[in-house]
């Protein structure tokens, strides 16, 4: 029980982390908490299911379907993302927080409806990528290798390549430059709007994997949106908000620490995730590998 | 000031001659009232900079309180349940707040969140005690002793909130004009200079969480009455987030903002529920953006126009 719990865990840690880094670079960049990005998870994960489903009709091969739910994640980020950006949150930069949260939470009402129009209110099942990898046998217990190994990979791969990303390649340093330091980076002539457009796409593309990812694993229904944010928030928030390493121990954690729940305490499991972030912000209020902020007079 | 007063006074006059001609609209404007309360909550707040995306929580609180007392008939009066509602919403708030005044934006917003959500879902989850999803049937009181039909508990309910509602907003417009409101501002502008100035922004915010604990509780409990009826969905966060809609749409300007933008809700909620059932969320949040861009000061700044206005930017932010 607890070894299942455990491998539950890691996959379910996996899909929370790609959903919360994107969450947290975007907080690191544009200084933006995006209460939408809820809604990117889900618009993801119904545009691959849409996806792999097409293909399961036409009669396509299986295998197909893994390169549309890059594709799926990759669309959604850029149009939906990019969209959102330009349009609105290219206005309420450097203006007061409460501001920037209320409207990507207009945003994030907006795109929950949109989803319900585009989409129906029907479950959505798509699990034909899943069952096609077959299953692996751990210690006696049979668990799916999409589970345990491809999700797990694509979040090692995701935290891997953002690193090297961030600090080796010179567009990403020029996104590390904008975050210390926006004025003196545009007058080394960087572009920072073209920073901030870019590095919400990457974000919005991660929840978007997220979604696309779980499309295979689970039945897709409204309000799925909501209580992703919520759970991708409470590990981004844990982690220290801006922190990239973090949010993959923390997105552990968070998933251990409900899959637990789910075998033990099933009522509960819901709960799990906020006590751990409550009780990690009450010993350290801004987050497990925070640094310390400069206070200005 | 006399601006204001008189604004003010004709709100109320309005409000309180309506019934009187349409009677199927006495529980919907009790309704508007009591979110208008929690929404004026949530002004305090924002004074502050701070936005709660749990508020939730007090109302629900209140409202369960009501709803178990009834039901035990300990507090068979209204006059009884209400206060005994608020109060319960009022320690509640003096505990959940000695934690969150610690933080500031995103995380206060979102820890007062992840608390409205535990409790939310405690009350799904415990079934024997709260009834689960189901919720709680409250059952009809007494108003000062008297046992009224159905429809003159309903006007009683109406204007009984009414006259609450204006003691709170005297309540909240003095404090705001306080040192401790004076000092609330000055968190949002620079909190810094506050404590060099010698004053714990720490305990100027936690006055502030308890008053609008105080006032989402005292919403809470009115509505647990005049539903007759509560549910978990009280405490979700969408209903949260109606109050913070409320209180933007409204304007923070002065506090009939969030009663105007409580009775402007209930009429779009109205209308969106009849012509786009299915997306009237879509319909708030349009509706969010455009307040924001092109009329941040809310409804309250329209009404009160270009003198209001010139009095703000001249005190600065």
């Amino acid at each position: 029980m607890l070894l299942l719990a455990a491998l539950d865990g890691l996959a379910y840690g996996s899909l929370i982390f790609l959903v919360a880094v994107g969450l947290s670079l975007i907080f690191g960049v544009l200084g933006i908490v995006n209460v939408a990005h809820g809604s990117f998870y889900a618009i993801g994960a119904y545009v691959a299911a849409a996806g792999v489903l097409a293909i399961s009709a036409a009669g396509l091969p299986t295998w197909l379907a893994f390169p549309t739910l890059l594709i799926a994640a990759a669309l959604v980020g850029i149009l939906v993302g990019g969209l959102v950006e330009i349009a609105l949150l290219r206005r309420v930069y450097g203006k007061e927080e409460v501001l920037q949260l209320i409207v990507t939470f207009a945003v994030f009402m907006i795109l929950e409806d949109a989803q319900k129009v585009v989409f129906g209110v029907q479950p959505y099942f798509a699990n034909a990528p899943m069952n096609w990898l077959g299953t692996v046998e751990v210690f006696g217990i049979f668990y799916t290798t999409y589970q345990l190994i491809l999700m797990p990979l694509v979040a090692a791969a995701v935290l891997l390549g953002l690193r090297f990303f961030l600090r080796r390649t010179s567009f990403g340093r020029a996104i590390v430059a904008v975050t210390q330091d926006r004025e003196a980076a545009t007058a080394m002539g960087i572009d920072a709007a073209r920073v901030y457009l870019i590095t919400f796409i990457i974000g919005a593309s991660l929840a978007a994997l997220g979604g696309a990812l779980a499309s295979a694993t689970t039945s897709l229904t409204p309000g799925i949106g909501a209580g992703t944010l919520v759970l991708s928030f409470a590990v981004a928030a844990t982690a220290g908000l801006g922190r990239i390493e973090g949010a993959a121990v923390a997105a552990l954690l968070i998933g251990l620490g409900r899959s637990v729940a789910v075998y033990f305490a099933p009522e509960f499991d819901v709960l799990i995730p906020y006590l751990i972030m409550m009780l990690v912000l009450l010993v350290r209020p801004q987050g497990l590998f925070s640094t310390v902020q400069t206070r200005k007079v | 000031m006399v601006r204001q007063l008189v604004f003010g006074a004709a709100l109320i006059a309005a409000l309180a001659v309506f019934p009187l001609f349409s009677p199927w609209s006495t529980v919907i404007l009790t309704v508007a009232l009591c979110e208008g309360l929690a929404a004026l909550g949530i002004m305090v707040l924002l004074r502050a900079g701070q936005v709660s995306f749990g508020h939730g929580l007090f109302f629900a609180f209140s409202a369960y309180a009501v709803a178990f007392m009834a039901a035990a008939k300990v507090g068979h009066e209204a006059l009884i349940l209400i206060p005994v509602g608020m109060a319960a919403s009022g320690l509640l708030a003096a505990i959940v707040g000695l934690f969150v005044v610690r933080y500031r934006a995103i995380f206060f917003g979102m820890l007062n969140l992840a608390i409205s959500m535990v409790f939310f879902s405690l009350l799904e989850k415990l079934f024997s005690i709260t009834g689960g999803a189901d919720g709680k049937r409250v059952p009809r009181p007494t108003f000062a002793g008297i046992e009224f039909g159905r429809e003159q508990f309903e006007l009683a309910t109406f204007y009984v909130t009414l006259v609450l509602c204006i003691l709170a907003a005297l309540f909240v417009a003095r404090y705001l004009l306080s040192p401790g409101g004076k000092a609330l501002e000055a968190i949002k502008s620079n909190e810094t200079r506050l404590e060099y100035l010698g004053v714990s922004p720490r305990k100027v915010l936690y006055g502030a969480y308890l008053l609008s604990g105080l006032l989402a509780g005292l919403g809470g409990a009115i509505i647990a009455l005049v539903s007759g009826h509560v549910t978990p969905e009280l405490a979700y966060w969408v209903r949260s987030g109606e109050f913070v809609f409320i209180a933007i749409l409204g304007g923070i300007g002065g506090v009939a903002g969030p009663f105007l933008g409580a009775l402007m809700f209930q009429i779009i909620r109205g209308y969106a529920a009849v012509y786009a059932p299915e997306t009237w969320h879509a319909v708030l949040g349009v509706m969010l953006l455009v307040i924001i861009f092109f009329a941040p000061a809310g409804l309250y700044g329209i009404v009160a126009g270009k003198a209001g206005k010139a009095q703000r930017e001249e005190g600065g932010r």
